[in-house]
């Protein structure tokens, strides 16, 4: 059983550096992360889960965030995705988590982005979220999820 | 259905993949939002879209897709071709729209052999 694995699973940190606008690192950092899950045996709908947050967490740094980090902190119990941004803040998190708001621009809209479902995707997959953020400042934005809950292993 | 039963249907170009078209086909998503890909398709689903980037080919890595059609004969750069070469996603091209391409594929769906005749009657 993959699960059965996780008691021996290291502690891990994966760390991305994500410049402003540099997009294909979303994507890059998603699909090396999810290799690496792989090769822990992690189940594939746990792998999804955090593929989705990585990569619209990082999309968000690029889009919204100027620069800034993604970080993905792998243990026994869970996964940890971080992203930590010098942007200029988010300032209603309530609005921001809606689906359909969103501040992007046309350029980002024509990649396929930009829909007002960045953050709603996350919280979807996310066991838990939380969102730090100041106007001016920066956001910092942590979604975990749980490897041995049962609800962690559906279809988000 | 196989990749190249889909080749047939959307009379599509190949442009990298050839070697993969005997894969099984379980489900088709025509989208034209990564956000909606990310939470939507399951694994061994072919994509359908009109955006060419290099985010369709990292969102069809992540999400165990099956393949990409491009739709109204668009064509990625040569770097989206490798990149795909490289996950080993096949890429394909039609010159059909979306909603043409939607048609073709469910009537010709071979899943379900009630909706392959439903279909086919309610459309002759």
């Amino acid at each position: 059983m993959p699960t059965d694995n996780l008691q021996f699973t290291p502690h891990i940190k994966l760390e991305f550096k994500i410049n402003e606008k540099d997009f294909f690192v979303a994507g890059e950092s998603a699909s090396r992360v999810k290799k690496t899950l792989q090769q822990l045996g992690l189940h594939q709908d746990i792998i999804k889960k955090v593929a989705i947050i990585i990569y619209e967490a990082a999309m968000n740094v690029a889009i919204h965030g100027n620069h800034g980090m993604l970080r993905i902190y792998i243990d026994p119990e869970s996964i940890l995705v971080e992203t930590d941004d010098e942007g200029d803040g988010i300032p209603d998190i309530e609005l921001a988590m809606q689906e359909g708001y969103s501040t992007a621009t046309h350029e980002i809209r024509e990649m396929g982005f930009g829909a007002g479902m960045g953050l709603f995707n996350i919280d979807q997959c996310s066991d838990e979220l939380h969102i730090d953020s100041k106007v001016g400042t920066g956001t910092k934005l942590q979604a975990k999820v749980y490897l041995r809950k049962k609800d962690s292993i559906s279809d988000p | 259905m196989k990749l190249f039963d889909v080749q047939k249907i959307l009379e599509a170009e190949v442009l990298c993949g050839d070697d993969l078209l005997h894969k099984d086909v379980h489900n088709w998503f025509a989208c034209d939002l990564i956000n909606e890909m990310l939470l939507y398709v399951t694994p061994d689903t072919l994509l359908l879209t009109s955006l060419t980037n290099i985010h369709i080919v990292h969102t069809a890595q992540v999400m165990d897709a099956i393949g990409v059609v491009f739709v109204g004969g668009k064509r990625p750069a040569e770097s989206v071709i490798t990149n795909s070469k490289l996950y080993n996603i096949p890429l394909l091209t039609t010159k059909h729209l979306t909603f043409e391409c939607c048609g073709r594929l469910f009537l010709n769906n071979l899943h379900d052999p009630t909706v392959v005749k439903d279909a086919t009657n309610a459309y002759r």
